[in-house]
C-alpha cells in the first residue's frame, strides 16, 4: 500500500497517528503504516516474513489500539519491523497479515521504539460521506 | 494556557479552583511565564485527574508540566485507599519507573580529555541502545521471576554490581511487593532479551561534567566538587512495563463501569486501591520497578567494565537512583493528618527532605538527591529533597526539561548530523543510532531546564545543588 492517507499531527511528549480511508480495513491498515512510519521509512521494509494477528474489542477505537498494540508487541519481541498489512474486520474481531522482515539497524535506521498505543485523543468514525476517519496517540 | 482560569496562590504557585465536577483543586507550579507557556491541554489534564474518586488533597504540576496522556506528564496525585481511592495504570504510564541514576566516576574532566571519543564509542558498543538492540542476558522463567521479585538486588547477587549500590537506590534497590504472577506472558516475553538495554527517545547514558556547584554543604555530602565527573543513566523498565501498561489500562478501562468509576479521559483508567484489579496492579506495577531497578543496575555494571578499560583505578560509586514514574505507597500530613496514600508520580521526581527514615543513614541530614535530566546538550541537575515540599506537593519536584516542541516539528526545524556538529563544537560527544532520533532530541526541542529547575527551587519542591554539563551522550 504506502498510499500516504495518513499523518503524524503534533503532541508535546509523544506523536499522534491520523488517517483516513475508504474502509474500515483501510483505515487499520494506514494507521499501521503511520505507526511504522515512526520507526523508519516503510518504503524500505520488505515483506518477507508473514505474522497472523487477531484481536476483539468491545468497539472501533478500542480494536485500533488493540491492533496496533499487537504490532507494537510482535515489533518488541521478534525485532521485526512491519512494511505491508492486510487486515480484515468482522463486527469488532479483526483478522490481519502483517508482512515484514527482521530490523536491519545499517538499512532502516529505526529511530524510535514504541511503547504503547494510547487512549488519548483516540478515536474512529465514519463521516456523511461514507470515509472512516481514525487516531491514536502513541508513547514513543 | 489562559490565566484567567487560575488564581494565583504566590509568585510560583497557582490553582484552578475546585468546582464540581472537581473532587479537588489542581495546584500549578511556575512562573508567570512558564505557567503562560504551558499547552491548555496541561490545564485540561489536571482538571481531569482531580475527577478521580477518592483524591487525597489537591493534584500537582510540577514546573516542568506538558502535555501527556491522561496525566500531565509532571503531574502528582494521592489517593487514599480507605476513601475510595484508585490506582491508575495511566497515572503511572508505560514507562513503569523510568528514572536516572547516577554515579560518581571518582575523576575530574581533564581525565577524559584525550580519550572521550574513544570512550565514547566503547560506551556505544557495550550498552546495548536503540531500536533492534538486545542484551547480553536472556532469562528463562526462574531468572525472570527472581529479577521480578528482586530488583536491583538481584542483579547485584548476579554479580552486576556490589551491595553498596544499594544502600543509594530508591527502596535500596528491591520494592516490596513485587507480584511476577501479575505480570503476563507476553510482558515477560517481550522483556526476555531486553535486559541491560537503555532503549530509545529520551533515553540516554551520559558522561557529565559538574559545572556549577549552588549549595556546598549539601553537594559535599554527595560527594561533588567542581569539575567532577558523574555518569547519568535514563531509562526505564524496557519492554516488560511497557506491556504491563498497555494490558492492565485495557483491563481497568474495561472494568471501570463495574466500579462505578466515571473517566473524564479513558487515559485515566483505574481500579480502587483495594479491588482484587487493583491489587494485582500493584503487584504488577511493582515487578516492573523491580525490572527498571535491575535494568539500570546491569546498565550500570556494563559502564564499569568500560571504565575500568581506561582508567584502572576508576570507582564508579552510587549516588543515588530514583524513579520518576511510578505509584508508591507513602505516608503524609494532609490537613494535619498522617495518612498511608498512594502517591502517583508520572514524570515528577521523589523529593523526600532532611530526616526522612526512608533515606540511606548517609544522606539523611541532607535530604534525598533529585536528579533531573535535561537534553542533549543543556546540562542535568542535582537538587535535594526540601522539609517544605512535603506540604507543597507531597514531597515532589519536576523530572526534567519538558519537551517545548513535538517530536515533528524538532525533526522539521533540526537535522540530526547538524546537532551532532553543534555539540562537537561545543566539546559534547555524541554516539546514536539514529540521526533522526537526534534531530527528535535536539537540546532546542526541550524547555530551558535552568528555568524550569530555577522555578523548582523557588517554589520551595528542592534545593539547588549541582548544576552538571554532558561531556559524552549515549543516546538511543
Amino acid at each position: 500500500m504506502h498510499s500516504r492517507n495518513w499523518e503524524h499531527f503534533e503532541h508535546d511528549a509523544d506523536i499522534g497517528l491520523r488517517a483516513m480511508a475508504a474502509s474500515r480495513e483501510r483505515l487499520f491498515e494506514a494507521m499501521a503504516e503511520a505507526l511504522t512510519a515512526l520507526i523508519t521509512d516503510p518504503g524500505t521494509v520488505r515483506p518477507i516474513e508473514s505474522v497472523p494477528i487477531q484481536c476483539e474489542a468491545p468497539d472501533d477505537a478500542l480494536l485500533l489500539t488493540d491492533w496496533l498494540n499487537a504490532l507494537v508487541y510482535e515489533m518488541a519481541t521478534r525485532r521485526m519491523l512491519f512494511g505491508d498489512w492486510r487486515v480484515s474486520i468482522e463486527n469488532h474481531a479483526l483478522d490481519a497479515i502483517a508482512k515484514g522482515e527482521p530490523v536491519d539497524r545499517a538499512r532502516h535506521r529505526p529511530v524510535v521504539e514504541v511503547k504503547g498505543a494510547t487512549y488519548t485523543a483516540l478515536s474512529v468514525s465514519q463521516d456523511s460521506k461514507g470515509t472512516w476517519h481514525g487516531q491514536c496517540i502513541v508513547d514513543v | 494556557m489562559d490565566l484567567n482560569r487560575l488564581e494565583q496562590d504566590s509568585e510560583f504557585r497557582w490553582r484552578i479552583p475546585a468546582r464540581t465536577p472537581m473532587n479537588v483543586p489542581g495546584i500549578l507550579y511556575g512562573d508567570r511565564e512558564q505557567i503562560l507557556q504551558m499547552d491548555d491541554k496541561v490545564y485540561e489534564q489536571l482538571r481531569n485527574v482531580t475527577m478521580l474518586p477518592g483524591l487525597a488533597g489537591p493534584v500537582y504540576a510540577m514546573p516542568d508540566a506538558h502535555w501527556g496522556y491522561g496525566f500531565p506528564i509532571g503531574g502528582v496525585a494521592a489517593f487514599d485507599a480507605d476513601t475510595g481511592g484508585v490506582v491508575s495504570a495511566g497515572g503511572v504510564g508505560f514507562d513503569i519507573s523510568c528514572g536516572v541514576r547516577m554515579l560518581h566516576t571518582g575523576m575530574q574532566s581533564a581525565a577524559i580529555e584525550k580519550v572521550g571519543p574513544a570512550l565514547a564509542d566503547c560506551l556505544y558498543a557495550d550498552i546495548p541502545v536503540g531500536v533492534g538492540s538486545e542484551g547480553s542476558i536472556s532469562l528463562d522463567d526462574a531468572s525472570m521471576h527472581a529479577m521480578l521479585e528482586g530488583g536491583a538486588r538481584w542483579a547485584v547477587e548476579q554479580g552486576y554490581g556490589t551491595a553498596d549500590d544499594l544502600d543509594r537506590t530508591e527502596e535500596r534497590g528491591c520494592i516490596a511487593g513485587a507480584d511476577p504472577g501479575a505480570v503476563s506472558e507476553r510482558a515477560k516475553k517481550r522483556q526476555r532479551r531486553e535486559m541491560g538495554t537503555l532503549g530509545s527517545g529520551n533515553h540516554y547514558l551520559e558522561v557529565q561534567r559538574v559545572a556549577e556547584i549552588f549549595d556546598p554543604a549539601i553537594a559535599a555530602v554527595y560527594g561533588l566538587a567542581i569539575d567532577d565527573l558523574v555518569i547519568s543513566i535514563h531509562c526505564g523498565s524496557r519492554g516488560l512495563g511497557h506491556q504491563i501498561g498497555t494490558d492492565y489500562l485495557r483491563e481497568m478501562l474495561l472494568a471501570a463501569g463495574e466500579f462505578g468509576i466515571t473517566l473524564p479521559d479513558r487515559e485515566l483508567a483505574c481500579a480502587p486501591i483495594h479491588s482484587e484489579l487493583g491489587q494485582r496492579y500493584m503487584g504488577a506495577m511493582r515487578a516492573g520497578m523491580n525490572c527498571a531497578l535491575a535494568n539500570r543496575q546491569i546498565i550500570t555494571h556494563l559502564t564499569r567494565g568500560v571504565f575500568l578499560a581506561f582508567f584502572p583505578q576508576a570507582q564508579l560509586s552510587m549516588l543515588y537512583d530514583v524513579s520518576h514514574n511510578i505509584c508508591k505507597v507513602e505516608t503524609h500530613v494532609v490537613d494535619g493528618v498522617a495518612r498511608k496514600l498512594h502517591v502517583h508520580r508520572k514524570g515528577a521526581t521523589r523529593a523526600f527532605g532532611p530526616g526522612n527514615a526512608d533515606l540511606d543513614e548517609s544522606l539523611r541530614d541532607a535530604g534525598q538527591p533529585v536528579l533531573i535530566g535535561g537534553s542533549m546538550g543543556t546540562g542535568s541537575y542535582v537538587l535535594a529533597g526540601t522539609s517544605e515540599s512535603e506540604q507543597r506537593a507531597l514531597s515532589s519536584a519536576c523530572h526534567g526539561a519538558g519537551r517545548a516542541m513535538s517530536r515533528r516539528k524538532a525533526r522539521k526545524e533540526y537535522g540530526g548530523r547538524q546537532v551532532v556538529d553543534e555539540l562537537a563544537r561545543r566539546g559534547i560527544v555524541v554516539r546514536s543510532p539514529s540521526l533522526r532520533g537526534i534531530a527528535e532530541e535536539a537540546p532546542l526541542a526541550y524547555k530551558d531546564v535552568n528555568r524550569v529547575v530555577d522555578n523548582a527551587a523557588l517554589a520551595g519542591l528542592a534545593r539547588k545543588v549541582a548544576r552538571l554539563q554532558p561531556v559524552i551522550c549515549i543516546k538511543g
